[in-house]
């Protein structure tokens, strides 16, 4: 009898992207929740535009390349860099923010440079700091959190917040406040200590109102994806280590104007940075090492723009800049091959 | 006993023992034909030493080896030898090579053995040479002649852990496991033989922890010999443990040096079926004439351990098998992870063959496809001999292969880890066997290039010193010219021209 012949292994693959994606999703959903539980329904405004316009970009650049567009849809990777993207912007942006990022994403940062697995830096990020340098102001209003804002927002308000910013001007200044970590720069640059600065009303015991809450659930959610071997321990372990120890040593130093690390830690976007961002494996260190490096020099550079950058959250700026590292990280940093000293 | 461990591989891969692992062996009916590559070891190929027409018994030597690593090959059955031509051999490429065919007569007559009972009283030498002469080669699939592993009193390094390797860590492979159930006390018989010769302190066999019983039936045949000697133990089941580098790892805490062999630590690995023909060999004086191989997969109706002549062609194995089943959709030689798929089932099994695989569509993968490489690591992190495959693949697919060298592509075992954890589907270990065997003859034919320059150079240096030499013999030659007598001689000779001249202008 005849046989047709493959190569080996004849196993199939225990694994796909496409699971790996999913399971990221999954991990997000504790984070998302409590984002919508503290800030309102803003943050599936977000989501659904961005999601929607990943899934358009990502089919039109498909086929504009000439490639097969089931396999690149369902991989759920758009889906993937949509969804973090919704989750680092503020929760009233105009539409066309989340709109213009997502389109920055998948078609600059993504398919430009060659698509999954060939673009150098992190294409959620990437849009977030050309969002950021671009549109500064449409970029701050994040609604108050549930406890400051108990009768929370309608959502007749949202939709026409997302859809016409210009006429609402008056409600959005009346539900919107400055992020903590924003306050916190700016009173410290008007000399308030830190102590005078959390009696605000949007800080709380462990960051700031709301923000430690979502915090820990990104938190949670990561160590699910660490649990499923999603991803590995050294790049969150290193950044949040990278930024607990530099911040550590400041607060030590000075520790009336310095906030402390675990406000670092739990504020903004340490914790969806540390195990949703930086872990993106496309555009991180390889090497076990490397990544632990990577992660540690993400939180170090994290620490330094939050404290003396122009801007008050770091993460983003931190990732894309160690982004270009990484083939320096991966090259001296190659894992020991067994019978090699 | 402390037990290390090696990074990454699969704890997790579906073991498929069940099939197979609780049938008894049986021996496999004599074949009409039985088919020998000349080649089904690594090294020189045997040279044949019968003609079509010559009659044969089981365990004749038909063809002899040739050089030292080599290995000879006997008849598995009494017959007629029919042909001496090419035949398909079990190769991934599909490959015809020289094969000896024998007609069986169904006789099954035999040579007369010489047993030796009384090993002890047999120096290494004589040892190694049994073991030669019975063509055993290593039995778990990598067919390299034994005797050579055995010949260690040439080496610096003095033996002193013998590992004999139970643990079965492909898929659906049951032969040795069956083996050591059912033979344990003349795989200790044997061990006690590689002991003698190695000079060894200790032997340590090795099964995986998910085969208890085999454990106990292994204890029990220790006990009963009562040699301190020897010792069995279990091992975690995480493929692939039964590679030869990560059960030194997994046993000693050693590694083997890159391009070294375990000989140089002072370790020698035998797979324990390669054991049993070291036995039978030096026991019985019985050639490796015949091996247990495991026949299983959806795609045979009733799957088997047999005890089957070498040479015997697949199909008739199949037919032991109670014949193909409608799923039969691929046909694979050794376990599913490291085997190689055949196109014909009239390929004979060799010496290395310890299992025929006849994979269902359900089985195997028959379509995958490869996604971009999205550099999770996940093939590093499985990778027992911890390379860096993502980074390794983009240079197997560029063909740069110095820089895959300068990764240490040569250390890839080609478990196929890496390739079975790809969340993208890449085909991993077809790259890096790809770029392994381009880097073997890109090194080969810089080697070639190296000589032909040497060649050349001294050629250059030769003529050059040739050119001094003869100007330094014409200096010498004008200097001594230049010397009086010379002058001389060369004086008288004008003159006597110049008289010569004269006269004959004088007769005009």
């Amino acid at each position: 009898m005849q046989f047709l012949t493959s190569s080996a292994p004849f196993i199939a693959p225990q694994n796909s992207v496409q699971k790996m994606m999913l399971w990221v999703l999954i991990a997000l959903m504790p984070g998302i929740i409590t984002m919508v539980w503290q800030f309102g329904y803003g943050v599936l405004a977000n989501i659904i535009i961005c999601v929607s316009t990943a899934l358009i970009t990502e089919a039109i650049m498909i086929r504009l390349r000439g490639r097969a567009l089931g396999p690149a849809l369902s991989d759920l990777s758009a889906v993937v860099t949509a969804v973090l993207l919704a989750l680092a912007l503020p929760t009233l942006a105009p539409w066309w923010i989340p709109f213009i990022g997502t389109f920055i994403a998948i078609v600059i940062a993504k398919h430009l440079y060659g698509g999954l697995g060939y673009n150098p830096f992190n294409p959620a990020m990437v849009a977030f700091a050309i969002l950021m340098v671009s549109f500064p102001k449409s970029m701050t209003v994040w609604a108050l959190p549930h406890s400051l804002l108990p009768s929370g927002i309608s959502f007749s308000d949202i939709i026409t917040i997302v859809l016409d910013q210009q006429s609402k001007q008056t409600l959005i200044d009346a539900i919107t406040a400055a992020t903590p970590l924003d306050e916190m720069k700016t009173q410290l640059g008007l000399n308030q200590t830190v102590e005078e600065i959390r009696a605000s009303s949007i800080f709380a015991s462990l960051s700031g109102q709301g923000w430690q809450w979502v915090s820990i659930a990104f938190l949670f959610g990561g160590l699910i994806l660490l649990f499923k071997k999603i991803i590995s321990w050294q790049i969150p372990v290193g950044l949040l280590a990278g930024l607990f120890t530099i911040s550590f040593a400041f607060y030590l130093l000075a520790p009336s104007v310095t906030p402390s690390p675990l406000f670092h830690l739990l504020s903004g976007g340490a914790m969806l940075g540390a195990f949703f961002i930086a872990t993106d494996p496309v555009t991180a260190a390889t090497t076990p090492k490397g990544r632990f490096i990577y992660g540690v020099l993400i939180g170090l550079l994290t620490y330094i723009i939050r404290t003396w950058g122009g801007y008050p959250e770091g993460i983003a700026f931190a990732v894309i800049l160690i982004n270009m590292a990484v083939p320096l990280i991966d090259y001296y940093t190659p894992p020991r091959t067994y019978g090699h000293k | 006993m402390k037990l290390w461990s090696f990074h990454g591989g699969l704890p997790s891969l579906a073991e498929h023992k069940n099939e197979s692992v609780n049938l008894p062996i049986e021996v496999a009916p004599i074949p009409k034909v039985l088919i020998y590559p000349l080649g089904q070891h690594i090294g020189n190929a045997a040279k044949p030493l019968v003609q079509v027409g010559d009659k044969v018994l089981r365990g004749q030597k038909i063809a002899a080896a040739q050089g030292m690593v080599s290995a000879p090959i006997h008849a598995g059955s009494s017959g007629t030898v029919s042909q001496i031509a090419d035949h398909l051999i079990p190769h991934p490429s599909g490959f015809s090579a020289p094969s000896i065919t024998i007609e069986t007569d169904g006789l099954d007559a035999e040579i007369d053995y010489t047993p030796h009972a009384d090993f002890q009283q047999l120096t290494v030498a004589q040892l190694v040479d049994i073991i030669r002469e019975a063509g055993i080669v290593g039995l778990g699939g990598a067919a390299f002649p034994t005797a050579i592993k055995l010949n260690t009193q040439s080496k610096a390094v003095a033996i002193d852990t013998l590992i004999l390797n139970g643990a079965e860590c492909e898929p659906y492979i049951s032969c040795d496991d069956r083996l050591l159930k059912e033979r344990a006390s003349r795989i200790v018989e044997g061990t006690e033989i590689l002991l003698h010769m190695l000079g060894a302190k200790q032997a340590i066999l090795a099964v995986e922890d998910n085969t208890p019983d085999t454990f106990s039936s292994i204890q029990e045949a220790i006990n009963n010999n009562n040699n301190q000697a020897i010792n069995a133990t279990q091992i975690p089941t995480i493929y692939p443990t039964g590679g030869e580098k990560q059960l030194i790892q997994t046993l000693t805490g050693k590694e083997v040096p890159s391009g070294k062999i375990p000989a140089d630590i002072g370790i020698v690995s035998i797979n324990v079926g390669t054991v049993y023909a070291i036995q039978q060999a030096v026991i019985e004086g019985k050639p490796l004439t015949s091996r247990i191989i495991t026949v299983t997969g959806e795609g045979v109706k009733k799957p088997h351990n047999l005890e089957v002549r070498i040479g015997t062609p697949i199909s008739a194995l199949i037919d032991v098998c109670h014949g193909y089943t409608k799923q039969a959709e691929r046909l694979v030689m050794g376990g599913p992870m490291m085997g190689f798929a055949l196109s014909s089932d009239s390929i004979p099994v060799v010496k290395a063959t310890n299992c025929i695989l006849v994979a269902s569509q359900h089985e195997v993968v028959t379509e995958k496809r490869a996604m971009p490489c999205i550099r999770c690591g996940l093939c590093a992190s499985a990778c027992p001999v911890s390379l860096s495959p993502q980074q390794l693949y983009w240079f197997s697919r560029s063909d740069q292969l110095d820089k895959a060298a300068q990764l240490n592509l040569s250390d890839c075992i080609e478990c196929g880890c890496c390739d079975v954890v790809c969340p993208s589907h890449i085909p991993l270990a077809q790259h890096f066997r790809y770029a392994k065997s381009a880097l073997k003859v890109q090194n080969h034919e810089k080697q070639l290039s190296n000589i032909a320059r040497e060649r050349f150079e001294a050629r250059e240096e030769r003529l050059a010193r040739d050119k001094a030499e003869r100007a330094e013999r014409s200096r010498k030659k004008k200097a001594a010219l230049k010397n009086k007598p010379a002058k001389e001689e060369i004086d008288a000779a004008v003159s006597r021209s110049k008289t010569k001249k004269s006269s004959i202008d004088n007769e005009d």
